[in-house]
C-alpha cells in the first residue's frame, strides 16, 4: 500500500516535471524564434531530473535511516517498568506484537492495554513520518522543478547535462554489478579464512581425503580437496569431450551448409535444451543414461557404474551443448562474407575455407563459447548430485562413482548449520576454489585469445 | 616522382593500343556468353547477357550501381553459387567447354578464373600465408624453395613485393588499402588462372596506388584475360580495350572501347557516359 502511493506520487511528479519542462520549451521556440539549444524532450527529461533526484534522495534516507528511528520510538513507547523486565528475546516478541497492533494484523491472545496503547501509538506514530516523508520528498521535488524551470532559456544545454546523467547512471549500474563482486568474493575470502583457523590450509589443499566428521565435536574429521577437485575436473572434461564436438560441429552444419529453412526449425529447438532444468537432465541420467551404460559396459566386459562421473559428464555434455553451438553459429556468422568469398574464389571447397578462413576468423568468439561452457559444467551441481554417485573419493577411473566440489557444498549447507564450525565454513573455502578455478581457466582462454590475435591481426 | 610519372606516361598508352580495336577482335574468344539470366530468389537481376570475351586482353564492364555489372561477374566464375536463393539461366562457356554442366569441377573452375573483389579481402594470416594460400590448397609447388619462389613472384607482379619483402611474416590485415588490394591481386595470380577478374578494384584507392594497378593490368594483359569492372569513365578508357554498358539488368551495348567513348551507338550509353544517368 505504502509502497504504492509513493510510486504513484513519484510517477505523478515525473509527469508533472517533463511536461512543465517540455512546454516551457515549446514556448521558448514559438516566442522569438531564436535557434534553441536543447530539443524539447531534452527540456523535460533535465526538468524531471531535477525534480526526482531530491525526491528519490529524501525517500531513500528515509528507508534507510527510518527503521532504526521507528525502532527506537516503538521501545520508548513500552513502560518503564515493564521494559526493565524484558531480556532481548522478550524484548524482541514484545516488539513484533506492538508491530502486529500497530499494523492492525492482530496477535494471538489476550492484548495488555500497555501493549494496546504501545501499538496505537507507533500506528499514528507510521502515519506521521510516512505522510510526512512523503510531503518533504514532493516538497523538494517541487523546489527542483521550480529551480529548473528558471534555469530554462534557450542557451540551456540541456541536452548535454541528461547526457551527464546518462553516463552517472549507468556507471551507477556497473558499480552495482562490480560491487557485488566485490563483495560476494570478499565475503568468500573472509569465511574461508575462518574455516582455515580449523583447518590447515595444507591439509585442504592437497588433502587427500574427503571425510568431514559432521556430528560435531572436537574431532573434525578431514577435509582433502583432491579428490571433489579431480571429480570435478573429470566430469568437465568429460561434458567437454562431448560437447565440443557436436556443438562446434554442429554450428557449423548449421551457419555453413544447412538451408535457411532447416536452420529456422533447428536452431531454435537447440537452444530449448538449454533451457531443460537440469533437475530434469539429472533423472534422465539417473533413470536413462546410467543404467544404459551399465548394460553396455557389461556386453563390452567393462565395469561401469550406473551412477558414475561416466554418466553424469555425458549428460552434462548433453546439457551444455546448446551453449557450444549456439554462440559459435552466431559467431561464425558474423564473419565476413566477404572474408570467405576471398577462399572460395580462390578455388577453394567450402570445408577448405571453414577450416582455414571461417574458424581462424571466428576463434576468440568460439574459445568464449567453449569457456561459457566449461563454467556452467564446473558449477553445475544438480545434475552430479543425482548422477555422479556422491563418492568423494580420490579415483582415476570416470567409470566409477565421484563426488564434485558443489555436491560437497551442498551436502555441508543443507540442514542445520550455524557456521561456527569447519563443517559448514568449509562450504566457503570449496566455494572460493571454485571460483578461484574459474578465473584461471578465464585467464587461460584470454591468453589463448590474445595470442591468437596477435599473430592474426 | 620519377617513378610516378613512368607509371603515369605507361597508362596513357593505353589509349593508344585502345585506338586500334581490330587487333582485338582478331584474337581468340576466351569466354562466351549466351543469354545469361540470374534470379535473386522472385527477383531477376539480370536479362539475357550474351557477350564474347578475347583472349589477352582486358574487357570492362560499366553501368549505374545495381545495374548488375558484380553478378554478371560472380556468374563468370560461379561465385553465384554460394548465394543462398540465386538462380543462374543461360550458357557460359570458357573455350567452348559449359562452366555450368554438371559434370564440371567447380573449385577447379575457380583456380583458373581468378577474381579479385571490389573490398580488399585479405585473410587474417601473413602477408606469406595470403599468397600462398591458393598454391598451397592446388598443391602447386613440390617445396619450399617452390612455394617462395611462387609467392616472391607474384608479389612483384602485383607491385607489392619491393614494398613488403622484409615483412612477409607480418600480417596481411596490417598493410594499407592499396597494398591490401595489391595483396590480394597477388594472392589471385599464385594460382596462375587463365582468366581474372576485377570488380571494382580501385574503389578504395588513391590517384597514385590506383595508377600503380592499372599498370599492373596493362602488364598482366599480356598473359592474362581480364575482366573489370569500374565506376570510372576515365579508367576504363585507359585500361580496357573492349567495353560493355550495363543498365538495369540489360546489356545495353558492348564494343571496342574507342568506339564505346566516341561514338555510342544507344542513347542510354550515351547519356551515361556524359554523366546523365546513374
Ligand atoms: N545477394 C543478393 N541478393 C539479392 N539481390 C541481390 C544480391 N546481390 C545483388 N542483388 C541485386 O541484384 C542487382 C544487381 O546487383 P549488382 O551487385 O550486380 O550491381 P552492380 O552493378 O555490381 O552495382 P554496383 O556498381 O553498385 O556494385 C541489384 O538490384 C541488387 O539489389
Ligand atoms: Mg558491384
Amino acid at each position: 500500500m505504502n509502497a504504492l502511493v509513493v510510486a504513484g506520487v513519484l510517477i505523478v511528479l515525473l509527469g508533472i516535471s517533463y511536461q512543465t519542462g517540455w512546454s516551457k520549451s515549446r514556448n521558448l521556440v514559438t516566442a522569438d524564434g531564436v535557434k534553441v539549444h536543447s530539443r524539447p524532450q531534452y527540456h523535460g527529461s533535465f526538468t524531471a531530473i531535477w525534480a526526482m533526484i531530491p525526491a528519490l534522495v529524501i525517500l531513500l534516507l528515509w528507508a534507510w535511516f527510518g527503521g532504526g528511528i521507528t525502532h527506537n520510538y516503538t521501545v520508548s513507547q513500552i513502560p518503564q517498568d515493564i521494559l526493565v523486565s524484558l531480556d532481548q528475546a522478550g524484548l524482541n516478541g514484545a516488539l513484533i506484537r506492538i508491530n502486529a497492533l500497530a499494523s492492525g494484523y492482530g496477535v494471538a491472545g489476550e492484548t495488555a492495554p500497555w501493549e494496546q496503547a504501545a501499538g496505537d501509538a507507533v500506528r499514528s506514530f507510521n502515519f506521521l513520518t510516512f505522510a510526512g516523508t512523503l510531503i518533504l520528498a514532493v516538497v523538494a521535488g517541487g523546489a527542483g522543478l521550480f529551480y529548473a524551470r528558471s534555469q530554462i532559456n534557450a542557451r540551456l544545454r540541456a541536452r548535454n547535462s541528461v547526457e551527464r546523467v546518462v553516463n552517472v547512471l549507468l556507471l551507477a549500474c556497473s558499480a552495482v554489478a562490480i560491487l557485488t563482486t566485490v563483495g560476494i568474493v570478499a565475503s568468500l575470502v573472509t569465511e574461508a579464512l575462518r574455516f582455515f583457523t580449523f583447518i590447515n590450509p595444507i591439509d585442504f589443499f592437497f588433502g587427500t581425503v574427503w571425510a568431514p566428521n559432521n556430528a560435531g565435536g572436537d574431532n573434525h574429521g578431514s577435509y582433502g580437496l583432491l579428490p571433489l577437485l579431480s571429480g570435478t575436473l573429470m566430469i568437465t572434461a568429460i561434458a567437454m569431450i562431448v560437447a565440443v564436438p557436436v556443438g562446434l560441429l554442429s554450428a557449423i552444419y548449421l551457419s555453413q551448409y544447412a538451408p535457411k529453412s532447416f536452420r529456422a526449425v533447428a536452431k531454435p529447438l537447440i537452444e530449448i535444451l538449454a533451457g531443460i532444468p537440469t533437475i530434469v537432465f539429472g533423472f534422465f541420467a539417473l533413470v536413462t543414461v546410467g543404467p544404459f551404460l551399465r548394460d553396455f559396459g557389461n556386453a563390452i566386459g567393462l565395469q561401469i557404474s550406473a551412477t558414475s562421473a561416466l554418466t553424469a559428464g555425458i549428460v552434462m555434455g548433453i546439457m551444455i551443448i546448446p551453449f557450444v553451438s549456439s554462440l559459435s553459429d552466431d559467431i561464425m556468422n558474423q564473419v565476413p562474407r566477404t572474408l570467405r568469398d576471398g577462399a572460395y574464389g580462390l578455388g577453394a571447397t567450402q570445408s577448405e575455407t571453414i577450416r582455414n578462413v571461417l574458424l581462424p576468423a571466428a576463434l576468440p568468439g568460439i574459445v568464449g563459447a567453449f569457456l561459457l561452457a566449461v563454467s556452467r559444467a564446473i558449477g553445475e551441481t544438480m545434475i552430479v548430485v543425482l548422477a555422479a554417485g556422491n563418492a568423494p573419493i580420490l579415483r582415476g577411473s570416470p567409470f566409477e562413482p565421484v563426488s564434485t566440489i558443489t555436491v560437497s557444498i551442498v551436502n555441508q549447507l543443507t540442514g542445520d548449520t550455524d557456521f561456527t564450525g569447519p563443517q559448514s565454513l568449509v562450504g566457503f573455502a570449496l566455494g572460493l576454489t571454485l571460483f578461484v578455478v574459474t578465473l584461471c581457466l578465464n585467464i587461460f582462454a584470454l591468453y589463448i585469445v590474445r595470442r591468437f590475435r596477435e599473430q592474426y591481426e | 616522382m620519377d617513378m610516378l610519372a613512368g607509371k603515369v606516361k605507361k597508362t596513357s598508352l593505353n589509349v593508344d593500343s585502345a585506338m586500334n580495336p581490330t587487333d582485338v577482335l582478331e584474337r581468340p574468344i576466351r569466354l562466351t556468353a549466351r543469354d545469361v539470366t540470374v534470379h535473386y530468389g522472385a527477383k531477376q537481376a539480370l536479362h539475357g547477357i550474351s557477350i564474347d570475351i578475347p583472349d589477352r586482353a582486358v574487357t570492362a564492364f560499366i553501368g549505374p550501381s545495381g545495374c548488375g555489372k558484380s553478378t554478371f561477374l560472380r556468374c563468370i566464375n560461379r561465385m553465384n553459387d554460394t548465394i543462398e536463393g540465386a538462380k543462374v539461366g543461360g550458357t557460359i562457356k570458357l573455350d567452348g567447354e559449359d562452366i555450368y554442366a554438371p559434370a564440371l569441377d567447380v573449385v577447379e573452375l575457380r583456380a583458373r578464373i581468378g577474381m579479385v573483389f571490389q573490398k580488399p579481402n585479405p585473410f587474417p594470416k601473413s602477408i606469406y600465408d595470403n599468397v600462398a594460400y591458393g598454391p598451397r590448397i592446388h598443391g602447386l609447388a613440390r617445396n619450399k624453395a617452390d612455394l617462395d619462389e611462387i609467392v616472391v613472384s607474384s608479389l612483384r607482379k602485383a607491385g607489392l613485393f619491393e614494398e613488403v619483402k622484409d615483412r612477409l611474416q607480418e600480417p596481411g590485415t596490417g598493410l594499407s588499402g592499396g597494398q591490401q588490394q595489391r595483396l590480394c591481386i597477388a594472392r589471385a595470380i599464385a594460382v596462375g588462372p587463365e582468366v581474372i577478374l576485377m570488380d571494382e578494384p580501385c574503389s578504395a584507392l588513391d590517384p597514385i596506388a590506383t595508377a600503380v594497378i592499372e599498370e599492373l593490368i596493362d602488364e598482366l594483359r599480356e598473359n592474362y584475360t581480364i575482366v573489370i569492372v569500374t565506376h570510372s569513365m576515365q579508367q576504363a578508357a585507359r585500361v580496357s580495350q573492349r567495353t560493355a554498358f550495363f543498365h538495369l539488368g540489360n546489356l545495353i551495348e558492348q564494343g571496342p572501347t574507342e568506339d564505346i567513348f566516341t561514338n555510342p551507338v544507344n542513347k542510354q550509353t550515351q547519356d551515361y557516359i556524359m554523366g546523365r544517368i546513374g
